[in-house]
């Protein structure tokens, strides 16, 4: 992240996210009817400026990778509008999208499975550039050589296959896929979650650097909040294809409001013995819902130690807080803390 | 976690558990590859340790030596004991591990779903813990099944008797996994990463019900876990393993706020906590853990490691620092001296 691009927030936002819906249709019955459907993402809104991290928490199930994959275009959404430099994606096709991909790229959670075992790394980190029409294969293998050495691969990775490299090796050929096109925006799909702690902090340290040199925007999607917090800007809580709170990173720590992001942070084992001895810590009972059956009015009410009979009928929308006394040290023009329950706890 | 502040107790009847110097190895292409090799520890009663390390240090392998459930013909006991309830598990005879597995120590897997029979009902997989130890009637290995189901949070039990895995969420799932290690009150319970597979609030929850037994059931808690904030918040004494060997063990508090060795320091400063400054470079530990064929002479850590100097290339000796951590480190002394002062309160 660019230094002043933190106090200077562009007018116009890099991707605006407006209704977003997801519903995949469950096929069931004697003649696979679809019947019922699967709201992953349910009327989802959000943005992202340029140069900005925007961290995305929820547990598996609620949403979140779909979400990214929507952005991405791996999913042809189902209602609603995804604006990437004012150009609505959710519809785009062909030619048209294709070059919005160009700016648009992302990394897989599974560094294993999403790189294609029988190419070479060369081939693998040249292939947007091949199917963009990028260069000459002379100046492709230029490229190549560049990008491996930005991530922190040696020179002569390329001529090698994905399993000759270990977990963190392979995060970063993906990351050099990732950018080889000179993206504005990359989605990261839980990029550090498969991997063992010394190696998370080399991969998140590369992770901040390219965004710090390249003036990258990232949709960082995880489920550990601690490595989301180090690396965002502003952090959105997810819990059954909704936001149920958005907020500065800081600020969404120090003061969280919603009660699942309460039950989140405190449920998160802390590396202090000393720390944890005397937590306080709120345990949610019972499992996420299914989102084939969400239940009514607030999703959240069954779990929810505070449900009251107006939350089981009526579904609070996510609405911008009043800003409160400005917290010491947050970024001076600090975005407004977004929530999405009736009450103000 | 009441008893974190309790002293560790010296009284050697309370050791449930002892393992001496095992080392276990494996017979495969590359030829016989050494992936825990001279470990030692004893596990206390009704107290809680942690084995922590990254994937590839030899913490499963070391749980799967203790049960003795090795991969056959390749993993072999090479050397050291086990010794457990006055026995050397590690030379016991077959019929004698069958009374040990399920009965006196109990077993809690990583993923739930692998370690329950698909095809089976849960009623019917765990009775037959119940069958094995305790009854020979299947009537009242049920109604006990449907107890300690009970007793593990999961609701209307009977109904779930007759219920398959696949019909349970993941955090339900584990619960059973979790009845099932229970089932005959064993002394110990080894759990290898029993929250890995699970969210956070999921694992929340499952953390607070081995805590709320334990204290109940008074068994000691071998826990396995790549995760330092799990063995804060769950143990009472901690071992930390790199390449097969034991880099530091002792009390929790003492290694989370002293690390004296630098794998330990390395670790715990490379992790992202709620209070690092945003967006700032993280500590890393460069490079990794080197393969099991080709380990360096000497310290493990060497080539890694920051404060390598030429002694690296020997052994170091296990040594035992003031507050009775082990630490095996040639410069552990000197290197104490700047980080002597606890660290900075988080």
């Amino acid at each position: 992240m660019t230094p002043d691009a933190n106090q200077n927030p562009p007018a116009q936002p890099l991707l605006e996210v407006k209704g977003l819906k997801m519903h995949f249709p469950v096929r069931e019955g004697l003649f696979l009817r679809a019947k019922r459907s699967n709201r992953a993402v349910d009327g989802l809104d959000l943005s992202l400026a340029t140069g900005e991290t925007l961290g995305l928490v929820g547990e598996s199930g609620c949403g979140k990778s779909t979400l990214g994959k929507c952005i991405v275009r791996l999913y042809r959404p189902s209602a609603g509008q995804i604006l990437f430099q004012g150009r609505d994606l959710a519809h785009a096709k062909g030619a048209a999208l294709k070059a919005q991909r160009r700016h648009l790229q992302m990394i897989f959670q599974d560094p294993v499975e999403s790189l294609n075992a029988r190419h070479t790394v060369a081939d693998i980190v040249a292939e947007p550039l091949v199917i963009h029409g990028i260069g000459d294969a002379h100046s492709r293998q230029r490229k190549v050589r560049e990008l491996l050495d930005r991530v922190g691969l040696p020179a002569n990775a390329a001529e090698r296959f994905p399993f000759e490299f270990s977990g963190g090796q392979r995060q970063r050929i993906g990351i050099a896929r990732a950018i080889a096109l000179g993206p504005r925006l990359i989605v990261c799909d839980e990029p550090v979650s498969a991997l063992d702690v010394s190696i998370q902090s080399q991969v998140l340290n590369l992770l901040l650097e390219l965004q710090h040199d390249l003036g990258l925007s990232y949709l960082f999607i995880a489920h550990n909040l601690a490595v989301v917090k180090h690396v965002s800007d502003r952090v959105a809580i997810m819990y059954l294809g909704k936001i149920v709170e958005l907020a500065d990173a800081e600020e969404i720590y120090r003061n969280p409001r919603h009660p699942y992001t309460r039950a989140l942070i405190s449920a998160i084992p802390e590396p202090d013995p000393l720390r944890s001895a005397h937590k306080q810590r709120i345990v949610l009972s019972g499992d996420v819902p299914s989102p084939i059956n969400p239940p009514s009015g607030c999703a959240f009410h069954p779990r929810c130690p505070h449900a009251t009979d107006r939350c089981k009928h009526e579904a609070p929308a996510l609405r911008a807080l009043a800003s409160t006394e400005a917290a010491p040290g947050a970024a001076t023009t600090a975005s407004p803390h977004h929530l999405s329950c009736h009450y103000d706890l | 976690m009441t008893n974190v502040s309790q002293p560790p107790r010296a009284d050697d009847r309370a050791v449930v558990l002892s393992v001496k110097d095992l080392v276990t190895t494996f017979d495969t292409d590359a030829g016989r590859l050494t992936a825990v090799d001279g470990v030692s520890f004893t596990v206390q009663r009704g107290h809680t340790l942690g084995l922590v390390g990254e994937s590839g240090c030899g913490k499963s392998v070391t749980a799967c030596s203790i049960m003795r459930l090795l991969p056959q013909p390749m993993g072999k006991i090479a050397g050291g004991q086990i010794l457990f309830d006055g026995h050397d598990l590690a030379t016991a005879s077959p019929e004698h591990l069958l009374k040990v597995r399920g009965g006196q120590i109990g077993m809690i897997f990583q993923e739930p779903m692998t370690a329950l029979n698909p095809v089976h009902t849960i009623g019917r997989q765990l009775s037959e813990v119940f069958l094995l130890h305790t009854t020979r009637d299947r009537r009242e290995a049920l109604a006990r099944s449907a107890e300690i189901l009970g007793k593990v949070g999961i609701p209307s039990p009977e109904i779930r008797l007759g219920e398959y895995p696949h019909q349970l969420s993941g955090g339900m799932r584990q619960r059973v996994v979790i009845a099932m290690a229970l089932a005959c009150k064993p002394a110990l319970i080894i759990a290898d990463e029993p929250t890995t597979a699970l969210d956070v609030t999921i694992q929340a929850q499952i953390l607070d019900l081995m805590r709320e037994l334990q204290r109940e059931m008074g068994m000691a808690i071998l826990l396995i876990t790549h995760d330092l904030g799990v063995i804060a918040e769950m143990c009472d004494d901690v071992a930390v393993m790199y390449a097969g060997r034991i880099a530091e063990a002792g009390p929790v508090e003492q290694i989370f706020a002293t690390p004296r060795h630098p794998y330990t320091r390395g670790l715990l400063d490379s992790i992202p906590r709620l209070s690092t400054p945003r967006k700032t470079r993280l500590a890393t530990i460069e490079g990794m853990v080197p393969a099991l064929a080709d380990m360096p002479q000497g310290c493990r850590y060497q080539n890694r490691c920051p404060h390598r100097i030429p002694l690296c290339a020997n052994l170091p000796k296990e040594e035992i620092a003031s507050d009775s951590t082990r630490v095996s480190c040639h410069r552990w002394r000197e290197l104490a001296a700047d980080i002597e002062q606890p660290r900075a309160a988080l």
